[in-house]
């Protein structure tokens, strides 16, 4: 029954169409299009945690590059310590694992506090793990990162097989899989009645804590998922990029999250995933085109937040609900003048 | 040696006081956090660094650290015109929209920095060779750090003269304690409001100045210092002057202790004395 209303919703239509279309997408893009497509992927899956923190619990994070990195670290330090167990389907684990860890750690901590002082909090816990992978030279490279090699994937060995290769192909399956999966289980998150509850504490933490919802705890819940989801994205980003540096977990790092969260607009659970997309394309060509790419980004992030607050999936279903009442108040005219 | 530590100490929490207390006064009057803080601290470096470079032949001695001054004057400049053009629009949209913005201006302004000195490392050391060494209790030590804390307790005097005994200082406070009840009053809480930018946009470039003897100005200079003013307003508590001098001297003492003991963790360790703190009083030292 569940399935038949799933066809008969244009919703699960549109998000099937755009699955279809995103299989062929390696055959219709150039290596060069794919992989930056695929960078727009990985920060569409750290998008949807980090929606779930900002949009749906009210928490803003400028510290989400932490776990970002704590992902993308626990792959490439598998790489250099457990060569042996170097396998996706080890690695996906462990870097969840890892980022489940630091996000207790440091949520404990962040999610006694709210609004400004949760975000200061959350920014320099991030701070403090920029500088230990900094600092910690012997173990996590410093400042140089570390590499990821590319890894074996349920047994398949990809030995000799150059980068793009192995990226265009395989990857991008697997990639695509692991999105949509972490698109289904937010959706399924958000309608939960541990969704609503977050709902329930962001819209007002005092009546949710008299029904019966224990405000820290669920907070720490949020917090700890959007952490997972941060690292899952960080380790499958380590692969397309190959390469990690302790500037992940740097707060500038953050924000661009946070950003792109805005950009697509957020307490939709689409919205960040095309803001992911839109500001993955708008930074590449921002450093392509002027030295001054900061200053781009700055200045369309400051346009953004004073126009279109609401994001751009906030504005498009602003503009469609806008046309939708427009033509069922004018067939209502219509109806009425028959009448 | 521990003279020297706990000199060293005393001149990073002398800046880091300043840093952090332009970001307390913003916090407390506007309750907005500016992360283009460390911008604003970058401008006020690069500003006295461009302004000795070009004057370091000409003038008498006395005069270049009068130039110091320029940096608290350019960034006073930037925060007035910051305030007019971008923070006023946001007074009443919510914490996201505020903080973004703040932070899509720190990237506008390192470019902007980027744009108007170049990439290149700034160098203008004049001041501190200057001052020369002095003696302390045996040991030797730059004049220009002891210079530097001096200056920082007269800036703190005054400070506390404004905030605690002038008309003005009192609406400002007036207004941090609470809002509402100042408008009801009949505070002009927008003007106010500028000054309390302007001021806190000051502080931070005259720290970016004050340190520029020392080091070259580099673009990202201001990153550091901001992430330790966050660390001090988190451990002194939002918007409190005394917790901003108290957080200052603890972060700044325990940093340079640090360094010299454990020079690989001194960062983790400042943060674990800083998360004992908080697991203790959420609030902070002073906070309300």
């Amino acid at each position: 029954m569940y399935f038949m209303r799933m066809f008969g919703n244009p919703k699960w239509v549109t998000y099937g169409i755009i699955l279809l279309v995103l299989l062929f997408i390696p055959y219709l893009l150039s290596t060069h299009d794919l992989l930056l497509f695929e960078y727009g992927l990985t920060f569409a899956i750290v998008g949807l945690g980090f929606n779930l923190l900002l949009g749906y619990t009210g928490l803003l994070s400028f510290g989400h590059g932490a776990y970002f990195a704590a992902g993308a670290y626990a792959v490439a330090m598998m790489g250099k310590y457990l060569p042996q167990a170097y396998a996706m389907e080890i690695l996906i684990p462990a870097a969840l694992l890892f980022s489940l860890l630091i996000s207790i750690i440091f949520g404990f901590l962040c999610v006694r506090h709210t609004k400004i002082f949760f975000s200061i909090l959350a920014l320099s816990l991030s701070m403090l793990l920029f500088a230990l992978l900094f600092k910690l030279y012997h173990l996590t490279g410093g400042s140089d990162g570390l590499r990821v090699p590319i890894p074996t994937m349920f047994g398949m060995a990809f030995k000799g097989v150059r980068r793009p290769l192995f990226l265009a192909g395989t990857y991008y399956y697997f990639l695509l899989a692991m999105f949509t999966l972490s698109f289904l289980i937010m959706r399924g998150i958000v309608s939960s009645p541990f969704g609503k509850a977050l709902q329930a504490i962001r819209d007002n933490e005092i009546r949710a804590e008299l029904i019966g919802i224990r405000v820290r705890r669920y907070r720490l819940y949020a917090f700890c998922i959007s952490g997972m989801y941060a690292g899952l994205g960080g380790a499958l980003w380590s692969f397309v990029n190959g390469h990690v540096t302790p500037d992940l977990s740097h707060w500038v790092f953050s924000g661009e999250i946070v950003y792109m969260t805005l950009l697509g607009g957020f307490g939709i659970v689409e919205g960040p995933v095309v803001g992911a997309m839109i500001f993955t394309y708008l930074k590449l060509y921002a450093m392509g085109n002027t030295e001054y790419w900061m200053f781009v980004i700055g200045a369309t992030l400051i346009i953004l937040v004073l126009l279109l607050p609401n994001g751009v999936a906030g504005g498009a279903t602003a503009l469609w609900t806008k046309i939708k009442n427009k033509r069922l108040t004018a067939e209502n005219a219509e109806n009425a003048g028959k009448n | 040696m521990w003279v020297i530590y706990t000199l060293n100490g005393l001149y990073f929490a002398a800046l880091l006081f300043l840093t952090s207390l332009g970001l307390n006064i913003i916090l407390g009057v506007m309750g907005i956090l500016n992360l283009a803080h460390g911008s604003l601290y970058a401008i006020g470096a690069f500003m006295a660094a461009w302004t000795i470079i070009q004057i370091v032949t000409k003038v008498p001695e006395p005069l270049l650290y009068v130039s110091l001054l320029s940096g608290f004057v350019l960034a006073g400049i930037v925060g007035w015109v910051m305030e007019k053009t971008l923070i006023r629009a946001m007074y009443k949209r919510t914490l996201e929209y505020q903080l973004l913005l703040t932070f899509g201006a720190l990237l506008l302004l390192e470019d902007l920095i980027k744009m108007v000195w170049g990439g290149q490392a700034l160098y203008a050391s004049a001041p501190f060779d200057l001052l020369g060494k002095v003696e302390i209790l045996g040991s030797v030590y730059p004049a220009y750090f002891l210079f530097v804390i001096a200056i920082t307790l007269g800036v703190a005097f005054l400070i506390w003269l404004f905030m605690g005994k002038t008309r003005l200082g009192i609406m400002l406070r007036a207004i941090s304690l609470d809002r509402e009840m100042a408008t009801g009053l009949g505070l002009d809480i927008g003007r106010l409001s500028t000054l309390a930018f302007v001021l806190g946009s000051g502080l931070a470039g005259l720290a970016g100045a004050l340190v520029i003897p020392t080091t070259p100005a580099l673009l990202g200079i201001g990153m550091e210092p901001l992430i330790f003013a966050f660390i001090v307003v988190v451990v002194g508590g939002l918007g409190s002057l005394k917790g901003a001098l108290v957080g200052a001297m603890l972060v700044g003492l325990t940093r340079s202790y640090g360094i010299a003991i454990f020079p690989e963790i001194e960062l983790p360790l400042l943060f674990l004395i800083a998360g004992i703190i908080l697991v203790a009083k959420p609030q902070g030292l002073f906070g309300r």
